[in-house]
């Protein structure tokens, strides 16, 4: 493996953390919008609150981090796809920006009903988000990105896209809804424990319906990714299945900590089969890993940079979790 | 011109727009990102020692810092975002010579998001001696992080780190990228910038407050410690300033031409207060020039030599009054700012028991947030404004950066309209807790029961309900 593509390989590793993390918060947004009335709803957004507060900002890190990534290592595929994606791009910093300030406000908010527009904020822009991320990288995926149409409106709406952006919803959804059912449990909150659960359940057969349905658009859409995860990638779709059904399972029997490890390998197991499936492109059919690759003395940098990283990061992210598993951040 | 290169000028003017609004807006909240740990670490420290007032401020102040962290960590991804999508030309060529900075930068990001999350939600948690410690992480990652990200901003004024053969970039060098030549200058202003913004920022507040009857031992801590950190940086931040005055003079004797507006090459320059430079002079009903300053800011000596704007052709000169107002506000206001912390520093010295009776200097104190922050914009347009036309100093023009999508107006438009809403939430938000602490009321657990629903009424079961001390 040459310096590029390990370089590569970390910003795949990146991406997939923040799918995984990330896509717990977005997805409890998501759930957060289908609480229900003030009322009825306050169990489950406080919840929500408890669950994500600490943690959101730390999890969103990763994709400044990937973005850092493939502006320093890939700089021009990186031109190109910022080039080409614009727009799902802007919709994609509108979400965060309305869904960052919206959770951080609505906590404070002077009343209760711009606390509910702060949150019906935070909430809907958790679904459009990932959404438009999804379309990004369907976008890369298909093959679009870099073939000079970019006033081609299917370049990010296209089969892929779509397949892509509906399916990082779902996951983010599911994965949530996982991870809300444990935590709704570890505070002996049963009533709403099961109410999760049921949700979870719902949501996990929803997101494997979707994953298995949306390869077959990419047969014709996107056959260099089609072959790819077909092919290299198949390992990885094979293991989140099972990972998908054995969550099933734990949710059904309500073995809720093997559930949320089960689920988490489900989606890192998809996003991961994507990296393979889309390797050797950084853009697929047009720039292989090592064209676009920049300086080699900064691939090292960055190589020395990921292991600072790692070094730093680890034990305070390892801290970070472990104090919110033991309850000790809330208020 | 060609209908391509007036493609390209439209987009140039709404990109730099939008990229004065994104960073203007970002280095703000960046400010009290960076300064406020070490200022609740104070207070925290002194709360465990035995003094309430000095704890509850700590806890409020924590609060403050993480809505405002939320929106730093929002407004700085679309930064990010903005460095590819407004200037894939920059990317593109220099991704990967200035990038390495970004990384370091993103692991300084990870360790403020992590200790925050973790301090702030770890009040009556975490056992004290140890929930304290978390603040230390944050201030060591705000000074590392804002140290890279004025990195890549030194070294788009004094570029090193590579060789360009034939316009392409080889031989990179990470380290000598990071570490180039305007850093330290730049970093240590901005630093020390950062503290004053936000001490003077938050001792304003409740200066403030003061004068309308808001009166306390809170209120006398909400005061002293922020000036503290602000009154002992205040003084230095001149010299420092004059010292990245010479670097200019050294590196970009262009922009230092504009500071000054000067037209010619001259010596015993003088710096001229006022005035609007038109039609290569200075003009003016009221300039007051302070004979040989200019010379002596630049090179230490009053009678030195310094270059005019004439030195290159006129489509490589910044717009000169720009500069040169920006550069004498700040100028200006970092002179009275030394002058009130003078102040305050004397009374506090001589008049301790009569400290908080002087109205002018509290009158002084309550504007001195807003003033801070305005030397610091001044100060950003300054050295940005002044490095045009150039992106890269000297390598690549602003234009040659710019993206060529046609959309920029509109999403310049449209983040006029969500950072003036942000804006407005924001400050409606921190008026609000500041009510209720005033009200002796505290949060609600649920997030969409602020206001008069209990939880009670909200029929939440109270399994593992934090108490929170009025
Ligand atoms: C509280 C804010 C503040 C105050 C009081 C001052 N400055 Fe400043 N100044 C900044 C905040 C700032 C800044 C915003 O932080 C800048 C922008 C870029 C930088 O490195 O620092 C800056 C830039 C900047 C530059 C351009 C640097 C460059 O382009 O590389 C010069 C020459 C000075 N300053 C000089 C001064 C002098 C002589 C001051 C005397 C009172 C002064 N500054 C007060
Ligand atoms: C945070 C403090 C900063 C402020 C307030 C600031 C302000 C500005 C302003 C006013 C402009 C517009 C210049 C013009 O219209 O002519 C600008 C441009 C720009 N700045 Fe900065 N800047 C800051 C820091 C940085 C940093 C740290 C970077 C890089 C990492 C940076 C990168 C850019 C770029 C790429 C442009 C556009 C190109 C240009 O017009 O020169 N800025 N900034
Ligand atoms: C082009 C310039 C810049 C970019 C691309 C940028 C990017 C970012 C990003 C992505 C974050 C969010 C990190 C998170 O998720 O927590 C952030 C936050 C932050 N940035 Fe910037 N930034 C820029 C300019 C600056 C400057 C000039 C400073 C200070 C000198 C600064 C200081 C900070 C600090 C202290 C934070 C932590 C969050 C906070 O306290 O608000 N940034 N920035």
């Amino acid at each position: 493996m040459s310096s590029a593509d390990v370089v590569a390989a970390v910003m795949f590793a990146a991406i997939t953390l923040y799918a995984v993390f990330a896509g717990a918060d977005f997805g409890s947004g998501m759930w957060d919008l289908l609480a229900g009335s003030t009322q009825r709803g306050a169990k489950t957004r406080r919840l929500i609150d408890r669950a994500i507060g600490p943690v959101w900002e730390a999890n969103h890190v990763w994709l400044i981090f990937v973005l850092v990534f493939l502006w320093t290592g890939f700089p021009r595929p990186f031109g190109q796809i910022m080039r080409d994606l614009a727009i799902p791009f802007w919709l994609v910093g509108l979400g965060i920006v309305l869904r960052g300030s919206g959770f951080a406000f609505r906590k404070f908010a002077p009343d209760i009903r711009s606390a509910r527009i702060m949150g019906i904020m935070f909430a809907s822009s958790s679904v459009v988000t990932p959404f438009f991320l999804g379309t990004i990288a369907g976008a890369i995926a298909s093959g679009r990105v870099g073939t000079g149409a970019v006033d081609d409106e299917t370049i990010w709406l296209s089969p892929t896209s779509l397949v892509g952006g509906v399916l990082a919803v779902a996951t983010c959804a599911f994965l949530a809804a996982v991870f809300l059912t444990a935590e709704a449990d570890r505070a002996r909150d049963i009533e709403l424990a099961e109410e999760l659960r049921l949700k979870a359940f719902f949501a996990a057969a929803v997101t494997g319906a979707i994953a298995l349905a949306g390869v077959i658009p990419l047969r014709n859409d996107a056959p260099t990714l089609f072959d790819g995860l077909t092919g290299r990638g198949a390992p990885e779709i094979a293991l989140s299945t099972v990972a998908g059904v054995a969550t099933l399972m734990f949710l059904r029997r309500r073995e809720l900590r093997r559930a949320r490890v089960s689920a988490v390998i489900a989606v890192a197991a998809i996003v991961l089969g994507w990296g393979f499936g889309q390797y050797p492109w950084i853009l697929v059919d047009t720039v292989t890993i090592e064209d676009g690759a920049g300086n080699s003395a900064t691939l090292t940098a960055l190589l020395v940079a990921s292991g600072i990283a790692a070094i730093i990061i680890t034990p305070a992210l390892v801290l970070l979790f472990r104090l919110a598993d033991e309850n000790k951040l809330a208020h | 011109m060609s209908p391509e290169h007036l493609l390209i000028a439209d987009a140039l003017l709404p990109a730099r727009n939008q990229m004065a609004l994104s960073l203007g807006a970002h280095i703000i909240l960046a400010c009290f990102g960076m300064a406020m740990p070490a200022m609740i670490y104070v207070l925290h420290r002194k709360g465990i020692n035995g003094d309430d007032a000095a704890l509850e401020l700590a806890k409020r102040w924590s609060k403050i810092a993480g809505v405002l962290f939320a929106i730093g960590a929002v407004s700085g991804t679309i930064l990010s975002f903005e460095m590819g999508l407004l200037w894939p030309g920059l990317m593109e060529k220099y991704g990967d010579v200035l990038g390495t900075a970004f990384a370091l930068e993103g692991i300084s990001f990870f360790v403020e998001a992590v200790f925050l999350g973790i301090y702030v939600y770890g009040w009556d948690k975490l056992d004290p001696r140890k929930h304290i410690l978390m603040l230390l992480p944050m201030v060591l990652a705000g000074i590392s992080g804002s140290f890279f990200v004025v990195s890549v901003n030194a070294w788009m004024n004094s570029p090193a780190g590579f060789t360009e053969v034939d316009g392409v970039v080889v031989d990179v060098d990470p380290l000598a990228a990071i570490f180039n030549s305007a850093v330290p200058l730049q970093f240590l202003h901005m630093f020390f910038a950062a503290y004053m913004v936000a001490g003077f920022g938050m001792a304003s507040i409740y200066a403030g407050g003061w004068l309308r009857g808001r009166r306390g031992r809170l209120q006398e801590l909400g005061i002293l410690v922020p000036l503290t950190f602000a009154a002992v940086l205040t003084p230095l931040q001149p010299v420092v300033g004059h010292f990245a005055g010479q670097r200019i003079a050294d590196e970009q004797p262009i922009k230092l031409a504009a500071i000054e507006g000067l037209a010619e090459t001259e010596e015993r320059v003088p710096t001229v207060l006022g005035g609007i430079y038109q039609d290569d002079e200075l003009v003016g009903e009221i300039t007051v020039p302070i004979p040989g300053l200019a010379s002596f800011l630049a090179q230490n000596s009053f009678d030195a030599e310094i270059v005019g704007l004439d030195a290159v052709p006129e489509d490589e000169r910044p717009p000169v009054n720009i500069v040169r107002f920006s550069f004498q506000i700040m100028v200006g206001i970092g002179t009275a700012l030394v002058g009130l912390v003078a102040v305050a520093g004397w009374r506090w010295r001589k008049r301790r028991d009569t400290f908080f009776e002087s109205t002018w200097m509290l009158r002084g104190i309550a504007v001195s947030g807003v003033a801070a922050v305005v030397a610091m914009e001044t100060g950003w347009i300054t050295t940005e404004v002044g490095r045009q036309p150039w992106i890269v100093h000297g390598l690549m023009r602003t234009e040659e950066a710019v993206t060529d999508g046609d959309w920029v107006w509109y999403s310049l438009t449209g983040l006029i309209i969500v950072y003036l809403l942000m804006g407005l939430a924001g400050f409606g938000v921190l008026r609000s807790m500041s009510k209720r602490w005033a009200a002796g009321e505290t949060d609600l657990e649920s997030p969409y029961g602020p206001s008069r629903l209990t939880a009670d009424e909200l029929d939440i079961s109270d399994h593992d309900a934090v108490e929170v001390p009025a």
